[in-house]
């Protein structure tokens, strides 16, 4: 039967289903073949902090949504167009996102009267009328599966477990996939059990061959290759991103990497991403807690590596007291904070952006950090190299802002030639850099570079240098401990001068304003660059004029940051917190910029700002 | 005393550069005037300590010095060393990162009873457990003095003090028995006034590859004065203080009137003319089953009496940093960074654009 192909431009895509169903790694193999077409993508995985929660419960979804067009898109997609469901709980759960007339696909075999019952289904949805503005494809997925596989010499249990294979090579016959790469995968990720390859591979074909010959399917669908920049391209998230830039940072400056991390969510990948990379010298420690995890990345710095620690939201609360003693030594120390929603544990797995006033503020005493933050998957790998850079330089502490968001979605990256990345030069001291009255010379650890400020790094090991340094006020110059007040005062303000001092060695704040006549500015920092870029655009594809910046630098901002900002009639700020960029700015500059704050775990939607910011572009 | 290797036959300062000449123990002391109490016990440690440094024959700027907090953590600003006074109870995960990237140094770390056993607890035992080659000294005076006199995690049951009006209700530690428990390879107990057996400790810590933790009884005389008085004083001393040295057996006390014998899972103190020569517990700090070294730990009764003192335990086991020193080599591929940075990068999945 000769199908019928549509053209599209862009697909939104969610898999859902178990958390034991294989939706992430579903998901993940489908973004490749996208990837490998050429089309341009962005993710959104979505699951439970549990590993396991209770089989077909609502707890229990997991979910993985894909946003692929022909041209370049700039989030995961604000609802899906085809939503395929592994069991009426992923259904239930999902289908709120879903509009009318999008395509369903689920596995029937799940809709047993058990299953409903369990998630309250009274009726089976897909009986009473509920899903009748849908277009809704019934597909008995575990059955189909367990009959490819009858000639297999494997459980039941493995067969079913196949299904998501099945549903991957159904969805990859209807969006004109190839699954060649998935079949690679297959045979890497199972080639201790090759009974397991094949009975995947046959899954993952008779997916495929379902979609062909069945009726039910009479359309497939077209996304051509997106009209990218030219270069070589991979699939990258935030957390590989990042783990990537710590290297080609250590890389750069011909310094080891030491990365001290305690197991936490969503920064864990971090560490299991480093730990791969001891070619590189990378050594990682896994600490016995938070604490100790960045006291050794301290140690490690003391010593002249590059000492970072990567944590999320909990962690950074522990790690306060020691990034103060690194405020306080002066020494490089870069401590990576993948946001997830708080306070306390909060909801482990999901974004927010609400760290923001921890990082800036969150130590006692005066304590000047530098703090920067990612605004996508790949831009982690430059914001890694770019914090390093700056505690290496001026041997301060730079706190790294990513979140949930960036750490697991992904989005094609063009990858950089090496010897393009940033420079970064590193200095130890080897000799006497004081001269006493009587002619002989003398090693002063906080005798400052007049232009940077910074303080001399000697590592343990450089001959007449030895000196010692602590937690203790220091005496401006010979870093002797000094209780004096005047001198106190000093080194307050020179520790602030110095990190202030670094916004002259970032660029400028850039609004992008096509139509040079806006008189909004949506101003936002990390991972809400991508819904505040998609919203801007749909604004000005409907006549508004308005202009966006982007912060990467939120401790200093970048020098023009006040004189932009005055530049506009109004200022929006949209963040996953309660405003807490909105208040730095109307506390420092005394700008009323206008917050849109929502905090539900989830990025924003392009959708929802569009809204929000049409109301103020309309009325300004 | 014979020092066992590690597994791998390597010694704690194989790394460490030698010095050029012979080294003094005017070299070793900074400029800054000292700041402890008058009758400090840790006076007598700082002063062993600046004239053992010159013995170890190394250079000068590889040996680093790390503390926490408290009286005994000022420690490092009186040595001309490298040297790090940081935060409380932290001194244990900040020597391990530095040590852990820089075997061409000998790491010392300062600590006391309320820094290493109640605020820093649990780095201590981790860095036990993780044999990280770093050389714990714990001033032990059972007090805390800096925060001027509360009740430490040593302080006996009972103990009176500005924070305990009536009594703590808290069962002391037995440091050198935890520090068994967390896998300790190193072991050792000393006194500050005795000098001699100070240094020699310290010579044996110094020598051992992995973490050593020697706890150094030191008298507070402004809070907690003669806290040991019974192992000082001349006249109760050799009754209370257990002597071991490796290969010995253990008798102790005027003229070796008493001996240390097996009873039961443990050990006894027993009168040297009653018991059968070949009885007499001969002190073996190679054992590989800690609880020998265990079982010695827990002879002391009330008031100190019979304290072994000296190295109980000291066993080879590869360390924390030599493993993973040695993971990183295995890894190395003798080609440029930048040329595996670019495999790295272009590695996976990619596609071209053109």
């Amino acid at each position: 039967m000769a199908k019928q192909v549509r053209q599209l431009d862009r697909v939104v895509i969610r898999f859902a289903g178990d958390s034991g169903d294989g939706m992430q790694l579903t998901g993940d193999r489908f973004t490749a073949e996208s990837a490998q077409l050429g089309n341009d993508l962005s993710t959104l995985p979505n699951f439970p902090a549990e590993i396991r929660a209770p089989a077909g419960t609502l707890p229990g979804v997991s979910s993985f949504q894909l946003h692929f067009a022909d041209y370049d898109i700039l989030t995961p997609g604000d609802a899906p167009n085809v939503l395929v469901a592994m069991n009426p709980a992923a259904l239930k759960a999902n289908l709120a996102d879903v509009p009318r007339a999008a395509d369903i696909i689920v596995n029937t075999d799940e809709f047993t009267k058990r299953n409903l019952t369990k998630v309250g289904y009274d009726a089976n949805p897909l009986e009473d009328g509920t899903l009748d503005s849908y277009a809704v494809h019934e597909v008995p997925l575990t059955s189909l599966t367990v009959k490819a596989l009858e000639s297999f010499d494997i459980s039941k249990k493995d067969a079913e477990r196949s299904k998501n294979m099945f549903a991957l090579g159904l969805l990859s016959w209807m969006y004109n996939r190839s699954v060649e790469g998935t079949e690679a995968f297959l045979r890497k990720k199972f080639a201790n059990r090759p009974e397991l390859v094949e009975a995947n591979v046959t899954a993952l074909k008779a997916g495929w061959n379902y979609g062909e010959t069945t009726e039910d399917f009479a359309v497939r669908y077209e996304v051509k290759p997106a009209k990218l920049p030219a270069g070589t391209y991979r699939n990258i998230t935030g957390n590989t991103a990042l783990a990537y830039g710590l290297i080609a940072a250590s890389v750069r400056a011909g310094l080891p990497l030491f990365l001290g991390a305690y197991p936490i969510t969503p920064a864990s990948d971090v560490l299991h991403e480093l730990s791969k990379h001891k070619k590189f010298g990378v050594l990682t420690f896994q600490a016995e807690d938070e604490i100790a995890a960045v006291g050794a990345a301290l140690g490690a710095s003391y010593g002249g590596a590059l000492g970072v620690t990567s944590t999320s939201g909990p962690g950074v609360a522990l790690k306060g007291e020691t990034i103060g003693l690194a405020v306080m030594q002066e020494l490089p120390l870069v401590i990576c904070d993948i946001q997830r929603a708080g306070p306390s544990t909060g909801m482990p797995t999901k974004t927010e952006q609400a760290d923001l006033n921890m990082a800036l503020y969150g130590r006692h005493g005066e304590s000047p950090a530098a703090v920067i933050a990612a605004s996508s998957p790949s831009d982690c790998f430059y914001a890694a190299i770019e914090a390093a850079r700056i505690a290496v330089t001026y041997r301060v502490p730079v706190l790294l802002l990513s979140d949930g968001y960036l750490a697991n979605g992904s989005e094609p990256w063009r990858l950089p030639k090496v010897a393009e990345l940033p420079e970064i030069t590193v200095d130890f001291a080897t000799a006497h850099n004081h001269e006493n009255p009587d002619g002989s010379t003398a090693f002063w650890p906080y005798l400052r570079d007049p232009e940077t400020l910074a303080r001399p790094w000697a590592i343990p090991g450089t001959p007449g240098l030895e000196h010692r340094i602590g937690g203790i006020e220091k005496a401006d110059g010979t870093g002797n401990i000094s209780y004096d007040p005047a001198n106190h005062d000093t080194m307050v303000r020179l520790r602030q001068a110095k990190v202030d001092a670094i916004a002259r060695d970032i660029p400028d704040l850039v609004a992008d304003d096509p139509s040079g006549e806006a008189r909004v500015l949506v101003l936002g920092w990390g991972s809400t660059y991508g819904p505040i870029g998609a919203a801007v655009r749909r604004l000005r594809d409907n006549g508004h004029h308005v202009a966006q910046a982007h912060l990467r630098h939120l401790n200093p901002l970048p020098a023009n940051t006040e004189a932009m900002l005055r530049g506009y009639d109004k200022v929006v700020v949209p963040e996953m917190n309660l405003g807490q960029l909105s208040q730095l700015l109307r506390g420092r500059f005394l700008i009323d910029v206008i917050g849109y704050n929502k905090v539900r775990g989830l990025p924003f939607t392009a959708g929802e700002l569009e809204s929000a910011l049409e109301e103020i572009v309309k009325n300004v | 005393m014979s020092e066992p290797v590690s597994p791998n036959g390597r010694r704690a300062l194989d790394l460490v550069p030698k010095a050029e000449g012979k080294q003094t123990m005017k070299q070793f002391k900074s400029d800054q005037e000292v700041r402890w109490c008058p009758g400090c016990g840790d006076y007598a440690i700082l002063a062993a300590f600046q004239s053992f440094l010159p013995t170890l024959g190394i250079r000068q700027e590889n040996t680093v010095v790390v503390s926490g907090i408290g009286c005994s953590s000022r420690f490092p600003y009186y040595l001309n060393t490298y040297g790090m006074h940081s935060i409380h109870g932290r001194a244990p995960a900040i020597a391990s990162g530095l040590a852990t990237t820089r075997p061409d140094l000998s790491v010392w770390m300062i600590t006391g009873d309320g820094d290493a056993l109640s605020i820093g607890g649990n780095h201590l035992i981790h860095a036990l457990r993780r044999n990280v080659n770093i050389k714990i000294l714990l001033f032990n005076n059972r007090i805390y003095g800096l925060t001027k006199g509360q009740y430490s995690p040593t302080s006996e049951l009972g103990k009176v003090t500005k924070s305990t009006p009536v009594g703590s209700a808290d069962a002391p530690f037995n440091p050198v028995s935890l520090a068994l428990g967390a896998e300790a390879s190193f072991v050792a107990r000393t006194l500050d006034s005795d000098r001699k057996h100070l240094t020699s400790v310290l010579s044996a810590a110094a020598e051992h590859q992995g973490s050593a933790f020697i706890e150094i009884y030191q008298n507070c005389p402004i809070f907690n004065d003669d806290a040991f008085e019974v192992l000082k004083n001349p006249e109760t001393r050799d009754e209370a203080v257990v002597r071991v040295e490796h290969g010995e057996p253990i008798t102790f006390g005027p003229d070796g009137a008493h001996c240390v014998v097996r009873r039961g899972f443990g050990l006894a103190v027993a009168k040297t003319a009653e018991v059968d020569p070949a009885d007499i517990v001969v002190h073996d700090a190679h054992d590989p089953d800690p609880s020998y070294a265990f079982a010695l730990s827990r002879l002391p009764g009330e008031n100190l009496l019979h304290t072994p003192m000296g190295v109980l335990r000291d066993v080879p086991r590869p360390s924390y940093d030599e493993i993973v020193r040695g993971q990183l080599d295995a890894a190395r591929t003798g080609k440029s960074l930048d040329d595996e940075l670019d495999s790295l990068l272009y590695s996976g999945d990619t596609w071209a654009i053109v």
